[in-house]
């Protein structure tokens, strides 16, 4: 409470700038810092974490364009029936590098890379715990990319992005490509898991003064859950992969049956990694739609402790739902019960976040901003992705959806519709602090608008293909099946959502260079990263503001009205000496 | 300011309306089964079915209502020039409670319908008296076979490999020898009216035994054997594919299983036995030839 009392002249390196009138923003000027080294070497030997998290950005959003246009080729393959486009083994390399690197070169290490640039600026901390480690795990993601891609000049590996025993093994998929896959599997892995306890460390110790569990931002609950997560999951694959690596190689028969292995235990290590990954994708997600709409809505966020409470519950039943992947395997029915139980059960907090969503928006006074487009948007289709993953959680509803095109609409409208909505949501609304300037408005909204529109046509009908009993990977269909309507449709969608996408990338590059300048708070935001300069400066914060409430910002700005002082002079606390 | 936000207004509300219609104009596309899974084959399809469409249902109205509530929230509660301030407000601790219990409830009632679904799923009925009669009554010597009440059923072993189904008809009798049953790949052929139970393998990697019309799919995973049954009334061919990424032609792994009546099976199991033999004959005759050379 001292800080109140002082003039803000006390504090030498922080003054007030633009407080004029009925717009005063509380913005934070930070002098005497050495300028940035620059060129490309302050890129490959940066321990800074915003640089970091900026690498992860551009090269996750690189891997996201390749899976984008090997998504692109597929749905070309499929426009029509009998198609000659794409041959058997190229389409099915065409399916296991979509699927790799959606999931493991874009939207896990894209949440690691948000979360780098966020996590010390949401606490309040001047860097991650261990910066060092930090640059080690991006490299290790980037070199397992690279690693894997590299096998599409050899052969690309064609199993399936679950590499299914006996297919995987050597016996049926000789193939050097599967060796790529499981050597990613270890550095994607490894990247993560380093990542992962650096968040950890991060998030228990450096958080700011004041800053109790209660007060902890909800992206920041979602990235510590996620940190948890990958650390309980991963060794799972990791130990699978190995498995794999030396039945393929060293002549073990552990998914042998001659010799007394089974291929179902992959399965299930697959799967006790697999199910966990999902929520691996979404609980940061989660988070970013959480600070999100409570600054579009100007409205506190409604129940924080169900959300982060919640967080943690699907966490743990997702840890124990793995088996409903399996729901067609030779297994028990008491088995089947349990797992169709705990997937309901996963249901109850899912339902408790979407209606705290709204529960937000309900009575706020909503401003429609781009990051508020793509976060409504997110909800929509979350909600359909929510509802057709407890269709498939009846497991003897699953007996017909599983393996179809049901399924693959399912995935998308959660991954998709859900996490890579909730993405798009986060860059729009976190550029202005990553460049300092604001993206274009117009172009964001036309992005969206065809996003929306082609993400939703081209997996809407995918349920009714999959109901029509069209399996999922496929190279191809006969005429006769009925299904090339709906597939037409399905791929006129993708090249609606991909143009929306490219209107995103193009609206990214030019508002680098001739974007509005954005000052260190454009949204009237809650959480501290929008108490520095934009982009900050390397040392994040010259004083760590106290934190009172979940909304400091929110705090500050309220301060700065009633004292009419500068924002500088009214949360920091008094460094000892001064 | 507000002679434009009143258009717009009126524009999503009328794009609310319009999707509504178009919504329920959808609805006869549904009864005509394009939201529903495949059925009329046998009557765990059918069971099959009718459970997705409860749980659809329940479905349908938590997406309307939710939908419903975040379209209303976007439109209503835009900030508008002298509008109201937003409600200041943390939460509710018995509105949250509330639903929290509801969407327990829920998932407790989907739960309760799909164990009341799941025996007839399942568990396949007795064959009719216009089935085939005189059934060997050979079982797979398993315990987790599905049985029908009266234990007497038609058993066919259906063995996955790279790209094509073979199907071992166990009970059928004669047999080619004393050891190997009649067989038969990519068309399994069965009697009308009767419980088949099959028992689905692999030879090679994972495939996924699936005929949609007939019930669920089952993968053929090797080194285990899993079960399913179906019982046909109409004689018809019913089609359907391995669902179970298994390789290149994953794809052009074909499966269809023609219903007939039951002479008329006996009869397609004898010539079936007689081509069989015959072709075996003519290919030792040809190895004979060629020995002789």
């Amino acid at each position: 409470m001292a800080t109140q009392e002082l003039p803000g002249g006390q504090l030498p390196a922080l003054t007030g700038r633009r407080s004029n009138g009925a717009g005063a923003r509380p913005e934070v000027a930070i002098r005497g810092i050495k300028a940035r080294p620059t060129g490309w070497l302050s890129w490959l030997a940066t321990t800074d974490h915003k640089k970091i998290g900026l690498l992860y950005l551009y090269s996750t959003f690189l891997f996201f364009m390749l899976g984008g246009v090997e998504a692109l080729m597929m749905r070309l393959q499929l426009a029509e029936s009998q198609n000659t486009l794409i041959n058997p083994q190229t389409y099915n390399a065409l399916v296991t590098m979509h699927g790799t690197t959606m999931i493991f070169l874009f939207v896990v290490p894209v949440l690691a890379g948000f979360g780098n640039y966020l996590v010390p600026l949401m606490i309040g901390a001047r860097d991650m715990a261990f910066p060092r480690l930090n640059a080690l795990s991006f490299w290790l993601l980037l070199f397992g990319g690279i690693l894997f891609y590299v096998s599409v000049f050899f052969e690309p590996p064609n199993a399936g992005w679950t590499f299914y025993t006996p297919l995987s093994e050597t016996a049926f998929n000789p193939s050097n490509g599967v060796d790529a896959w499981i050597f990613l599997i270890h550095l994607t892995g490894l990247s993560s898991i380093l990542g992962a306890i650096n968040f950890i460390a991060t998030i228990h110790n450096m958080r700011a003064r004041g800053m109790g569990w209660a007060r902890m931002p909800l992206f920041i609950w979602g990235i510590l859950i996620y940190s948890y997560l990958l650390v309980l999951a991963l060794p799972s694959i990791a130990a699978a992969v190995t498995m794999l690596l030396f039945d393929r190689h060293f002549g073990t028969g552990f998914f042998d049956v001659v010799q007394g292995g089974d291929p179902l235990l992959w399965q299930h290590l697959f799967w006790f990694f697999g199910h966990p990954e999902v929520y691996i994708m979404i609980l940061p997600v989660f988070g970013m739609i959480s600070e999100i709409i409570p600054v579009f809505s100007r409205k506190p966020i409604f129940g924080y402790k169900a959300i982060a409470a919640s967080t943690a519950a699907i966490a743990f039943l997702g840890m124990l739902v793995w088996a409903h992947h399996m729901f067609t395997t030779p297994t028990p029915v008491v088995v089947l019960a349990f797992f169709m139980l705990s997937s309901f059960a996963i249901a109850v907090p899912t339902g408790i976040k979407i209606f705290n969503w709204i529960a937000t928006m309900w009575r706020g006074a909503l401003v429609f901003k781009v990051p508020m487009y793509f976060a409504v948007g997110f909800i929509a289709q979350f909600i359909i992705g929510g509802i057709s993953g407890v269709i498939s959680a009846v497991f003897p509803v699953d007996w017909q959806l599983q393996d179809t095109y049901f399924i693959v609409a399912h995935i998308h409208y959660v991954l998709f519709g859900g996490s890579v909505f909730g993405i798009f949501s986060g860059l729009y609304y976190w550029f202005p602090k990553m460049s300092g300037r604001m993206m274009s408005e117009a172009l964001g909204k036309l992005s969206f608008w065809l996003m929306f529109v082609g993400f939703n046509t081209t997996f809407l009908v995918q349920h009714a293909l999959g109901l029509q009993g069209m399996p999922r990977r496929i190279y191809t269909y006969q005429s006769a099946n009925g299904w090339g309507v709906e597939n037409f449709i399905s791929t006129v969608g993708a090249f609606v959502l991909a143009a929306g996408i490219l209107v995103t990338l193009y609206n990214v590059v030019r508002s680098v260079k001739v974007g509005k300048k954005a000052g260190n708070d454009p949204w009237n935001a809650n959480t501290l990263e929008w108490f520095v300069q934009s982009p900050p400066p390397e040392n994040n914060f010259d004083v760590i503001p106290r934190v009172r409430s979940a909304e400091p910002m929110k705090d500050i700005r309220r301060e700065v009205a009633a004292a009419g002082r500068p924002a500088g002079s009214v949360a920091q606390p008094v460094a000892p000496g001064t | 300011m507000i002679a434009r936000a009143l258009p717009r207004r009126r524009a999503l509300l009328l794009g609310v309306a319009g999707a509504l219609v178009l919504l329920l104009a959808l609805a006869p596309i549904a009864s005509a089964d394009w939201l529903t899974p495949e059925s009329g084959g046998s009557s765990n399809a059918n069971d099959i079915d009718t459970l997705y469409k409860i749980v659809l249902a329940i479905g349908a109205v938590i997406f309307f209502g939710v939908e419903g509530l975040l379209i209303y929230a976007t439109i209503k509660f835009r900030r508008k020039r002298g509008g109201p301030e937003p409600a200041m407000v943390h939460g509710n601790t018995p509105l949250e409670v509330g639903w929290t219990v509801g969407a327990a409830l829920i998932v407790a009632i989907i739960a309760a319908i799909t164990f009341v679904y799941l025996p007839k799923i399942k568990n396949p009925p007795n064959s009719s008296a216009n089935g085939l009669q005189q059934l060997a009554g050979v079982e797979f010597a398993s315990l987790t076979e599905p049985k029908p009440p009266n234990g007497k059923a038609l058993h066919i072993n259906v063995v996955g490999q790279q790209y094509i189904w073979r199907y071992d008809y166990v009970d059928a009798q004669p047999r080619l020898t004393e050891n190997r049953p009649v067989f038969s790949y990519y068309e399994m052929v069965v009697p009308t009216n009767t419980t088949v139970v099959l028992q689905i393998n692999s030879a090679d990697v994972a495939h996924s035994w699936w005929i949609p019309t007939l019930g669920g799919k089952q993968d053929a995973i090797p080194g285990h054997n899993n079960y399913t049954w179906f019982k046909i009334p109409k004689p018809g061919v019913y089609k359907g594919q391995c669902a179970e990424l298994c390789g290149n032609n994953h794809a052009d792994m074909l499966a269809e299983v023609r219903a007939v009546p039951p002479d008329q099976y006996r009869a397609w199991i004898a010539a079936q036995r007689q081509g069989i033999l015959q072709s075996q004959q003519a290919l030792a005759a040809q190895r004979k030839a060629g020995e002789g050379q």
